[in-house]
């Protein structure tokens, strides 16, 4: 492969050129270039990120000690929600895609560009637009959204709270999230470069497109339920309304007919990212490629079933719950496959623990976690006991911060240097992976324990019995959240003072490893031909990297 | 057809806008309309429970639709679909006249359709039919929610149909600047195929609405 692919280094990157007819500011924001819109999601969703970093730490705060501390219970329910909408429909749903996908996808199929790359560009202003709504939400009278981030009928429509225009901000965002669906899967149909089949494709490509077709898929389901409860706060047709004949439950089946695919598209390009690294840092192909594609559709497609889950004790019939537990129980498999053939890839590969790698590791330990407790809480019984408390706001964090946002981090030290041209401080990079592995599990492990005594999920006050495993909780908090402040610091600084990185530092053989850091516009000059397997590392002997 | 030359500009700037690919311009919109389904697939869950828990009370609030404002509606928007049918093939076929001649019949057919809704819609209002009137409030549960339904689905619909005609005019205009031509004609393709959309979804809502009496 890499004798076909030209050499770039001599070109400009992409930061130095425009792909318009403007220069400065405008040459950014009026981009169509993919890299540039993943770069600008980038700073978007990390501002978003932050902002939700610090509400939940508030909330640590305020569960330090029982009793009425910082807030009250109003602002403590406004914190949570906010929390949750900002960190699921903000940061985590178009955090993979929209910042690594758009950056790589392309690149790692042989592409110029995305399919659409206006329409990527209107995505960017669709999110813009669906976040700032939320933010004005806040502080227009009436008061910060208070319902949590479900929404859930008949409170949503009964509280005097802005329900309407933040739920609005969620159903713009989902325009943003089925536009970048859409272009992903058109980009992965069309443009892949000679040689590249749909079994030669990269294992991100792979997560990233099962996902493009979750947000086809889902999205619009949970794009009408908001607008019918918006309708329903302002006209009162009476749909969920039981006074009116309605049925407040066909509000959660069709919330989580949505939310819990959501959850997929939350997990699956992390997925992919680790099915990068682990064979980068084992310099050995990927154990069960086949397998590992397969699942990430199979995860899909069962993911999209196993709604009902979500509610054992909101009133189903006894087979519906069987159902779905069962459902439940197997969607558990395909990434139980994952994980089997990422362990199997390291067996007798030749380890280099960089960032990245530990980061996976860390993963492999939390989501496995997570992934353990999500069987307990799929299965019936155990479910009716530990609904609705701490052990399903744990559960839920190992899963989706463990697992969705450690390899979120994975994926910052894997690309940086790609995308950025710079190395940061690889001691700094080892240090902090430990921090933020303590941190995390200081934090949300007692919760487990909590969850388990009986301690309800959204309470600003508790019990004194539970006051040690809250306060080491707490100290959790701030030990993760110091970890998150002092990963982006080094990086800040790494972007201005640090080594200029070479094109290829780690070894990997995927197609953005043949071009040069950071990118030349138009990523090839020449379209490449691609005879060699995605993770033949026979090629790497044959890579240039200066 | 993938033609993706780069074009460099004096100033050295790249001009991304050259690449085209018909092909998967038509499945990005395919795509689309596949999401627009979906959502309004959301809206058929809910009629379906809600017609399989109120079977007579839907029966008998669908008396009060009028079927001839409905059948004729139908007539017009199936029309509508034929026009814009025309319009495509005779584009496609070079005769630029024909095309802007069935565009323009189309988005006339689109406002009848309006037009007929609204008439419908005061009729209703007059009738004290709206939600949360006391009229409606008085009536049974399930007749409440079938007329919510009512509202809200065909609202939703005629959005749709609004959009559609917006999207149309765009069309016309491009055709004639003549930026949208014979052998460039896959907008005017797409918008094509989301005014089927259109056309289809009211295909479903009719018999749901008025023909179950």
């Amino acid at each position: 492969m890499a004798n076909e692919i030209s050499d770039t280094t001599m070109e400009k990157s992409f930061y130095q050129v425009s792909t318009n007819k403007y220069n400065g500011i405008l040459s950014w924001l009026l981009t169509k270039d993919h890299k540039r819109i993943a770069i600008m999601y980038f700073i978007t969703i990390m501002f978003f990120f932050l902002v939700g970093v610090i509400l939940g730490v508030l909330m640590r705060l305020e569960l330090l000690s029982p009793g009425h501390k910082l807030m009250g219970a109003q602002a403590y329910n406004s914190l949570f929600t906010l929390h949750g909408v900002i960190m699921i429909f903000l940061f985590i749903i178009p955090g993979m895609p929209a910042i690594f996908g758009n950056f790589f996808l392309p690149i790692q199929i042989g592409a110029r560009d995305v399919a659409f790359p206006r329409l990527n560009l209107l995505s960017y202003y669709i999110y813009v637009v669906g976040a700032i709504l939320a933010l004005v939400s806040l502080f227009l009278p009436g008061g910060p959204i208070d319902t949590g981030w479900t929404f859930y009928i008949p409170y949503s429509v009964r509280t005097t709270s802005n329900v309407s225009l933040t739920i609005f901000a969620a159903f713009i965002l989902g325009f943003s999230s089925i536009l970048t669906g859409i272009n992903f899967i058109t980009t992965t149909h069309r443009l892949r470069a000679p040689g590249i089949t749909f079994f030669k494709m990269p294992l991100f490509v792979w997560a990233t497109y099962a996902t493009a077709w979750i947000q086809v898929i889902a999205t619009p389901v949970i794009g009408i339920t908001i607008l019918l409860v918006i309708i329903e706060r302002f006209f009162g047709v009476g749909i969920f309304d039981p006074a009116l004949g309605g049925d407040p439950i066909l509000y959660e089946h069709m919330f989580w007919i949505y939310s819990h695919p959501a959850v997929y598209i939350m997990i699956l390009p992390p997925m992919g990212v680790i099915s990068e690294i682990i064979p980068t840092f084992c310099r050995r192909t990927i154990f069960g490629y086949k397998a590992i594609a397969m699942s990430s559709l199979a995860i899909a497609f069962i993911g999209y079933l196993v709604w009902g889950h979500h509610m054992f004790t909101s009133g189903q019939s006894d087979t519906a719950r069987w159902i779905f537990s069962l459902l439940t129980f197997l969607v558990a498999l395909p990434s139980g496959v994952k994980i089997f053939n990422w362990v199997a890839t390291m067996y007798k590969g030749s380890i280099d623990p960089q960032p990245p790698f530990l980061w996976v590791m860390s993963f492999i330990f939390l989501f496995s976690i997570g992934g353990l407790t999500g069987l307990v809480l799929g299965a019936l019984g155990l479910n009716v006991h530990v609904h609705g408390t701490y052990f399903v706001v744990a559960h839920f964090h190992y899963v989706m911060f463990g697992g969705a946002g450690t390899i979120f981090f994975a994926a910052i030290h894997y690309w940086f240097p790609k995308m950025f041209g710079r190395m940061y401080n690889i001691k700094f990079a080892r240090i902090s992976v430990l921090l933020f592995f303590i941190g995390f599990n200081l934090l949300y492990f007692p919760k487990f324990i909590m969850g388990y005594m009986g301690m309800p999920r959204r309470y600003f006050d508790y019990l004194p019995i539970f006051t040690p495993y809250q306060r080491v909780s707490t100290f959790g908090s701030w030990i993760l959240a110091g970890t998150i402040f002092f990963i982006i610091g080094y990086l800040i600084h790494a972007l201005f003072k640090g080594e200029k990185a070479k094109s290829n530092p780690w070894g990997g053989v995927t197609l953005e490893w043949h071009i040069s850091s950071p990118p030349p516009m138009e990523n090839f000059y020449v379209i490449p031909t691609i005879t060699h397997d995605p993770y033949d590392f026979s090629q790497l002997k044959e890579m240039k990297n200066d | 057809m993938i033609n993706h030359q780069e074009t460099i500009t004096n100033s050295g700037n790249v001009n991304l806008d050259v690449h085209r690919d018909d092909i998967g311009a038509k499945m990005g919109m395919w795509l689309f309309l596949f999401t627009e389904v979906l959502l309004f697939g959301g809206m058929f869950l809910v009629y379906a429970v809600y017609r399989y828990k109120y079977p007579d009370q839907f029966h008998l609030a669908a008396m009060e639709l009028n079927t001839n404002i409905g059948t004729l509606n139908t007539i017009i928007l199936l029309t509508s679909s034929l026009t814009v049918a025309i319009s495509i093939s005779a584009l496609q076929k070079g005769s630029r006249v024909i095309s802007l001649i069935m565009l323009s019949a189309t988005l006339i057919l689109a406002i009848m359709f309006l037009v007929n809704k609204y008439f419908e819609w005061t009729t209703k209002f007059e009738h004290g039919i709206f939600p949360g009137s006391k009229e409606l409030l008085n009536k049974p549960n399930g007749q409440i929610l079938f007329f919510g339904l009512y509202f809200v689905m065909t609202g939703l619909h005629a959005l749709h149909v609004i959009i559609g005609m917006v999207v149309l005019t765009f069309m016309l205009v491009f055709i004639v600047k003549k930026s949208v031509t014979s052998d460039n004609c896959i907008k005017l393709e797409n918008s094509g195929l989301y005014w089927h959309l259109v056309d289809l979804i009211w295909i479903f809502l009719f018999p749901l609405f008025y023909l179950i009496q």
